[in-house]
């Protein structure tokens, strides 16, 4: 680790010792540039993904991100009450553009973060290996698996009203017919460990059918979460149907657990069991629909493993609801 | 020259009322163990019909324990093929058994006969016949090869149509394998007491079904109790927060079919006979204690006048008086209480400034009864244009384009059904597309089937009842 010596520079720049890093390399080349020329590198201030832009926290907050060696990585931002009311706000505004699109079109779009992800995917790799101190190859795999999550959910577009949707023969002269439509505005957290895998195993899911998220990044690992979001916002995705926020979720998600414009809760990334009991109860108070997998309590330690296996229905059924039309056949 | 009704009530020898009900838990009756009791009236003549139990903390552990012990030991493990036939014989049990309970039901209810014996009764065992035909094909509800039951389901039902509302949460949870806990509402317990008679004809196993009485402290204790896996509610969107709350952190499944302020929309090209008589279906049928009444008018503002015009005419053909009648079109309201909460809320209507309007019926001197209402110049602030009224009292608002009929319509915290009224399929497909709610009525009105899934949006709750759609209420979801 002593080539790790973590000079101010260096460790700005956010490249991990084992890292197979291209800024690594840069950085080297940039040294023989002669004793006064050696270049500084141009360090990214990490702020938060709201309706379509980048703004800092309105209330210039920050917190310290740290990489798998607990080394000083970055400064982010910490979102407040206010940035998640902002926040609703854009996925609100954007839900009838988005849910009005259709399907064909939506599965485009999704399909187009994993072409955009797939040109970034050095960056995303350093990224995850550094924070969650995998290796190179293990960190290869989890972007890959985030990209095809996107191409998998892309597909699905077009299918979920046929595969859940049903025609009804009702006893009587009706065409009856129920088809599956997004519930609205959806808030989640995104698992801690699996900082990229999981996080696009929350939103993809939401988003497909026409729902818009505010998503709460891993709080500990909230770099990968930020890059995703300049993917998005490059990849044809309307602005606010994807909303991201970096903090604390124990200190914002009580207050989109009680707005009254979010219309369902994923808890898949929340690991404390009191903080998720507290935001079900919240949930109460307008009779949000609540996710809460069984699948992933208290299983979050392993970083990458339990996104692996491929998705089912749940995900995306959990944030559709049905409806049912009826009209008389007469003539 | 007028023409007079002669009266043409129903016989009522056809039920047998016990003075006196126990609890139905483990397949018997049993006296409460640290219950009470409380009298069940006729809300159109306020005679005491019989006296039931409440059940206390212990009667509510006893047949939670005797639901578990079925579900372990009997109902879990019989194959599909078997308990779909207990469940046909339920329905075979209720078509045969119809006469008796729609009568019951409507001296408990208050519900026209009409009503009670044409849609509660043959909808109640259409929902146990259609469900007990999934009990053997679970493998194609879409969840899986073999999804498996929940376990023991706590079923808490409201009093609009205590046996239909009965047979929407026992069908499904039977045919998918999960033993009940039902309690029906305080105010109309009869019919779910002669159900537990028909779970003895049909020879169930005892415990799979346990139907214990008592009012909101009874059904608290239920949905609290940490022996049950699932919770099934319909009722007012109030106590669903207050359970959906309460089951919070648990890991109980949990679907709510709440309140409902449905708009019921009529564009200048609707077929206004049909029309009206839709609109008046709406917001009598029972009384307007339906969660899914079209309790909110939206008229093209072109034809409003018309529209209120065949309105009040129609009313006020309307025949109020003794639910027995054949010949009646609207019954008793269920309870004093329920018919102070309409007294106050078409009070604060005139307090607001919208017009009142009463069809000219007089009322009996005994029972708890209101005429059909309509009241014009609403705004959409008005109480009576926000607030479940579950009454017969219209709040009528006026549109001029599609856009502001949509926005209105979903100008509300709820979300059970809508109707449209218009000649124009295009019109018809783009405003069902865009109203937010799980039941879209397109020139029809309250409309129910076993196959046609119904349930909410927003704080109407959430959880389909009915349809291929409603088996995953009771059954383990795949959670990826």
């Amino acid at each position: 680790m002593s080539e790790h010596e973590p000079s101010h520079a260096e460790a700005s720049q956010a490249v991990s010792t084992q890292a197979v890093s291209t800024q690594a390399s840069s950085t080297q080349a940039s040294s023989t540039h002669g004793p006064f020329s050696t270049r500084v590198d141009v360090r990214k201030t990490y702020k938060l993904y709201i309706g379509g832009a980048f703004p800092r926290s309105e209330s210039g907050r920050t917190y310290e991100a740290f990489d798998a060696q607990g080394v000083f990585w970055a400064n982010v931002a910490k979102a407040s009450r206010k940035d998640a009311r902002d926040a609703v706000l854009a996925a609100r505004t954007a839900f009838s553009g988005w849910s009005g699109a259709t399907a064909y079109n939506r599965g485009q779009v999704l399909y187009r973060i994993a072409e955009v992800m797939e040109g970034r995917r050095r960056q995303l790799e350093d990224e995850i290996q550094q924070g969650q101190g995998c290796t190179a190859d293990q960190a290869r795999n989890l972007v890959s698996e985030a990209i095809d999550r996107w191409v998998w959910y892309a597909g699905w577009s077009d299918k979920l009203a046929a595969v859940l949707g049903s025609s009804n023969p009702v006893a009587g002269p009706y065409f009856n017919f129920s088809t599956p439509e997004p519930t609205g505005v959806v808030a989640a957290v995104a698992p801690r460990a699996c900082s990229l895998l999981g996080l696009v195993s929350v939103i993809a899911p939401i988003i497909v059918s026409g729902n818009t998220c505010i998503v709460m990044a891993s709080q500990g690992r909230p770099i990968p979460a930020i890059t995703l979001a300049e993917a998005i916002a490059t990849s044809d995705v309307s602005a606010g149907v994807v909303n991201i926020l970096t903090g604390d979720p124990a200190e914002v998600m009580p207050w989109l657990a009680s707005h009254a414009d979010v219309n369902a809760l994923d808890l898949s990334g929340v690991e404390d069991a009191a903080l998720a009991t507290l935001l079900e109860q919240q949930a109460a108070g307008t009779v949000k629909r609540v996710r809460r997998p069984k699948w992933v309590a208290g299983r979050q330690a392993d970083a990458g493993s339990d996104w692996l296996a491929e998705p089912g229905l749940g995900a995306m059924r959990a944030f559709l609801e049905t409806k049912t039309v009826w009209h008389p056949q007469g003539v | 020259m007028t023409f007079e009704y002669a009266p043409a009530p129903e016989s009522r020898s056809v039920v047998d009322i016990d003075a006196s009900y126990g609890l139905f838990i483990d397949g018997q009756f049993v006296n409460p163990i640290d219950g009470d009791r409380i009298k069940t009236i006729n809300p159109a003549t306020e005679e005491v019909l019989a006296e039931v139990s409440t059940a206390g903390p212990q009667d509510v552990a006893a047949a939670v324990a005797a639901a578990r012990r079925a579900y372990d030991e009997v109902w879990s493990a019989m194959p599909g093929r078997e308990r779909g036939k207990y469940v046909f014989r339920i329905a075979r049990l209720l078509q045969e058994r119809s006469r008796e309970l729609a009568v019951l039901e409507s001296l408990d209810n208050g519900k026209p006969i009409r009503e009670s014996r044409d849609v509660d009764l043959p909808l109640a065992a259409a929902h146990f016949f259609s469900h007990a035909g999934w009990a053997d094909k679970l493998a194609y509800a879409g969840l899986g090869p073999s999804p498996r039951s929940l376990g023991v389901a706590a079923q808490v039902i409201p009093w609009n149509f205590p046996l239909l509302m009965l047979a929407w949460k026992v069908a499904p949870a039977l045919a998918t394998g999960n033993t009940v806990v039902l309690k029906p509402a305080e105010t109309t317990p009869l019919t779910a007491l002669a159900f537990a008679d028909i779970c003895r004809q049909a020879e169930l196993p005892p415990g799979v079904v346990n139907i214990i009485t008592g009012a909101g402290e009874t059904g608290r204790l239920l949905v609290e109790s940490d022996g049950v896996d699932k919770v099934a509610f319909t009722g007012s969107t109030e106590v669903g927060k207050q359970i959906q709350r309460s089951v919070a952190g648990t890991r109980k499944r949990l679907t709510l079919e709440l309140g409902g302020k449905s708009a019921n929309i009529v564009f200048d090209d609707a077929p206004l006979d049909e029309a009206v008589e839709g609109i008046v279906n709406g917001i009598t049928f029972n009384q307007g204690h339906v969660c899914c009444a079209g309790s909110r008018l939206l008229v093209q503002e072109s034809i409003a006048e018309e529209v209120l015009d065949r309105l009040r005419r129609r009313l006020t053909t309307l025949r109020l008086g003794d639910p027995l009648d054949k010949n009646t079109d609207i019954g008793a309201i269920n309870s004093a209480a329920q018919l102070a909460r309409i007294t106050e809320l078409a009070a604060s209507g005139d307090a607001e400034g919208a017009e009142r309007w009463s069809a000219p019926c007089s009322l009996p001197d005994r029972g708890f009864w209101f005429p059909p209402t309509v009241f014009t110049g609403v705004t959409q602030a008005h109480r009576i244009a926000r607030e479940e009224i579950f009454g017969p009292v219209l709040s009528v608002l006026t549109f001029r384009t599609p856009h502001e009929a949509v926005e209105k319509a979903n100008n509300t915290p709820y979300g059970l059904s809508a109707g449209v009224w218009s000649e124009k399929g295009s019109r018809i497909l783009w405003m069902a597309s865009r109203l937010r709610a799980g039941v879209v009525w397109a020139n029809t009105f309250n409309r129910f089937d076993p196959a046609s899934p119904f349930g909410g949006y927003r704080e109407s709750g959430f959880g389909r009842e009915g349809g291929i759609a409603g088996l995953a209420a009771y059954l383990q979801e795949d959670d990826r």
